[in-house]
């Protein structure tokens, strides 16, 4: 009886040992439920034929990436050892220390900050902004840009027909407004025998879709949330004329020449609408311009694509992440090796080539770089303009406010530009009073 | 005559070892009671009644369950003066109100006036009554995710009805975007989905009424429409007010099918008070701030419930 009692406690110890085992040599990678996470899966093959650890993905939806992984850090779980998360989060993530602070490790493994890209740095990576306090490496460069049907666009008769009602030639927008001049040409126009619509927008009101989308506008007019950075004086900033009339730009867009219906529509909308040969032009991020490009009904030669353009300023909305190792992983050692693998130069260019934006300086500064895709060169343009919502650790809050005054305003249609700006300056100041900054 | 047998209580007392039997002696009834009530009671104050508790000292705070490193300062009534002096929270009970009262008149309306056709004897019955209540048997989420289908304006089936019946362009409008309509559109797919149950409740309270007063009625020569407003209706009033309880019980707190719908859009038409506490408190995270708010909710809807009950007790006693 006592061998038997001795043999079974020995098989259950093999059995505890060979578990624990494997969950050292597992590491978790979260990510939103995208293009890009797929083309990592598949890079991610190279790690584990390297050191023998088996990656697990796990990709939230967009529309409840925030929701979920936040929850996920706030209440200490373990899902994740690594995390591409928004850089909106790097405030928080700090101060709660959710992600591992990475200085040490860099200087130790030889990581440079200096060989990615500085816009990508500061956005991704650091936390005060600019500071050299480093939560996370750049893995994901990202902006808000626009495609459009080229095959339209190259049509004599569409041309021609555009050349009457508006006397100009109908090429990529220069200006904002010339954008919207050609969305509502677009608007209701028969092509193919099918009634289409000018451009898909963000309208979403939910998450963080029509702030994303408006963005696009302010920054292009010269919006800026302080007039003195890191002082929180937005009164004249955030509300300046210039503010006031990209809001109504938008609106307008939104009511004059986007498809029906589109009153909730955030990047899936979007896509959708360009797919289906609904739209003229779309914007999204350019994360998801490789699929358009290699799109089997509207991309190769039917497509092209464009950078936001400028109306005042050249600025586009800021997407991407860095990938941090989550504080409370117990893998450490395993987060950090793929940390460190992936940021070697020769993964980076592979990164690229698989679908994932790199923010490497190997591969931006490649001089062949602008010919490795037909949106590659919009890319660094979009990168060296990007300007990001506040990364404040209150940032949900913020982004929430700005959430429900825009989305009021444009596609609700109540009260003024003007109103839903001092509108938005009264929230952000309750906010910023709270966290005890003003 | 053979001896009859032996009471099993009595065999399984003496068959009881006198030790055990000693220590079960021991117990009152009051006490075997509370060792069997214990656990429940347990898990009623650690589930409900200290959460409860914990939110009620919440709300004084600037409490942020994200912000666990932030110093947590005890702020009095500030977040209640805040909610109860925001023009946004009012015009969201506003919001939830219209919802509540229009979805409980037309299921009400529509639920009796089908379990009245329901109750008379025709070929069929159980079938027509068993697709009736299907909708009610679908979860919130296909429901809300298939009517955001039907109401799409380009594609969707009650644009192109309208359309059809009045000459009105099915893309110029959108049921759930901007125009006043996505509050209606809300109620009618909650209408939709519920008045069976309104109808069964009613059903249940018809079919308990019985014949012979009809009869008595009959004989009395009482007209269809005097039997309907002084037999029918005070007898199935009880399970009317039940269903009514449910009903906005159940509304007050909706959030799944609505945040399918509309997530609370567009602008904050169709923002029930569930989905802006949700947002105060899991997307904002004003953890001290949305402790108030559900406070105030929980009374409001205490109270009103409170005053509902007695009133439906009252009937009951007629």
């Amino acid at each position: 009886m006592k061998r038997k009692i001795l043999a079974a406690s020995a098989a259950l110890a093999l059995v505890w040992s060979a578990q624990a085992n494997a969950q050292a040599n597992e590491l978790t990678l979260c990510w939103a439920a995208w293009d890009p996470a797929n083309a990592l899966v598949e890079l991610s093959k190279d790690f584990e034929a390297q050191t023998g650890t088996k990656m697990n993905f796990e990709f939230v939806p967009w529309p409840n990436f925030a929701d979920r992984i936040l929850n996920e850090l706030n209440s200490g779980g373990q899902l994740c050892d690594l995390l591409i998360g928004d850089s909106q989060w790097l405030g928080g993530a700090a101060e709660n220390g959710w992600y591992v602070k990475l200085n040490d490790f860099f200087a130790a493994e030889g990581i440079s900050m200096d060989d990615f890209a500085p816009a990508t740095v500061r956005a991704y990576s650091t936390w005060p902004k600019g500071e050299p306090n480093y939560y996370a490496l750049p893995a994901m460069g990202d902006a808000n840009g626009w495609f459009y049907r080229k095959d339209w666009f190259t049509n004599p008769e569409i041309m021609a027909a555009y050349k009457e009602a508006t006397g100009q030639d109908l090429r990529e927008p220069q200006s904002q407004k010339e954008l919207l001049q050609i969305a509502q040409f677009f608007q209701g126009r028969e092509i193919d025998g099918k009634t289409v619509y000018g451009a898909s927008i963000f309208t979403e009101r939910g998450s963080e879709g029509i702030t994303m989308g408006v963005t696009g506008a302010l920054y292009a007019w010269g919006f800026k949330y302080e007039n003195t950075p890191g002082k929180y004086d937005m009164e004249g900033a955030v509300n300046s004329p210039e503010a006031v009339e990209a809001l109504e730009f938008y609106k307008t867009l939104y009511q004059t020449a986007t498809p029906p219906g589109y009153d909730n529509a955030y990047m899936e909308q979007s896509l959708d609408a360009f797919k289906s040969g609904q739209v003229a032009m779309a914007m999204n991020w350019f994360a998801f311009f490789p699929g358009l490009a290699a799109d089997p009904t509207v991309g190769g030669d039917k497509i092209d694509f464009f950078v936001n353009p400028a109306q005042n300023v050249a600025a586009s909305t800021l997407g991407g992440q860095g990938i941090s190792v989550v504080a409370n992983t117990d893998n450490m050692d395993g987060a950090l090796a793929y940390i460190k693998w992936f940021a070697d130069a020769e993964v980076q260019k592979k990164w690229w080539a698989a679908g994932g934006y790199s923010c490497h300086k190997a591969v931006l500064e490649d001089p062949n770089f602008v010919n490795t895709a037909p949106f590659a060169g919009d890319f660094l343009e979009a990168m060296g303009g990007v300007q990001d919502f506040w990364q404040e650790p209150a940032y949900a809050q913020l982004l929430l406010a700005m959430q429900e005054r825009v989305h009021n305003f444009v596609v609700a249609d109540q009260g003024t530009a003007q109103e839903a700006l001092d509108g938005l300056i009264a929230d952000w100041t309750e906010v910023f009073q709270d966290e005890g900054k003003l | 005559m053979t001896n009859p047998l032996p009471n099993p209580i009595e065999a399984a007392a003496r068959a009881t070892p006198a030790p055990v039997a000693r220590r079960l002696r021991g117990l009152s009834d009051r006490a075997i009671a509370w060792i069997f009530v214990a656990p429940t009671i347990f898990l009623l104050l650690a589930i409900n009644i200290f959460p409860l508790i914990w939110t009620v000292r919440l709300s004084f705070t600037n409490f942020a369950a994200n912000r666990p490193n932030r110093e947590v300062e005890w702020v009095g009534l500030r977040n209640y003066e805040r909610i109860l002096t925001d023009e946004g929270t009012w015009a969201n009970m506003q919001t939830t109100a219209h919802f509540l009262v229009w979805t409980i008149v037309l299921q009400v309306v529509i639920g009796f006036t089908l379990a009245w056709l329901i109750n008379r004897k025709f070929k069929g019955n159980d079938l027509v009554t068993t697709l009736i209540v299907l909708p009610m048997m679908l979860s919130p989420a296909v429901v809300g995710n298939f009517w955001t289908f039907l109401y799409q304006p380009q594609i969707g089936l009650i644009n192109y009805i309208v359309e059809l019946v009045t000459g009105i362009p099915a893309s110029s409008f959108s049921m759930l975007g901007p125009g006043g309509l996505a509050p209606w559109s809300i109620i009618i797919v909650d209408t939709w989905m519920w008045t069976p149950f309104v109808m069964l409740i009613c059903l249940a309270g018809l079919r308990s009424i019985p014949d012979y007063i009809y009869e008595a009625a009959e004989v009395d020569r009482a007209s269809k429409w005097r039997q309907f407003w002084t037999i029918t209706v005070p007898m199935v009033l009880p399970f009317l007010m039940l269903a009514v309880l449910f009903r906005g019980i159940e509304n007050f707190k909706m959030f799944d099918m609505v945040t399918l719908l509309t997530g609370g859009g567009p602008g904050n038409e169709t923002l029930l008070t569930s989905i802006d506490l949700k947002r105060e408190a899991f997307e904002k995270w004003r953890t001290g701030y949305s402790s108030a708010y559900a406070i105030i909710l929980f009374v409001t809807v205490f109270g009103l419930a409170s005053i509902y009950v007695k009133a439906l007790n009252k009937v009951k006693e007629r």
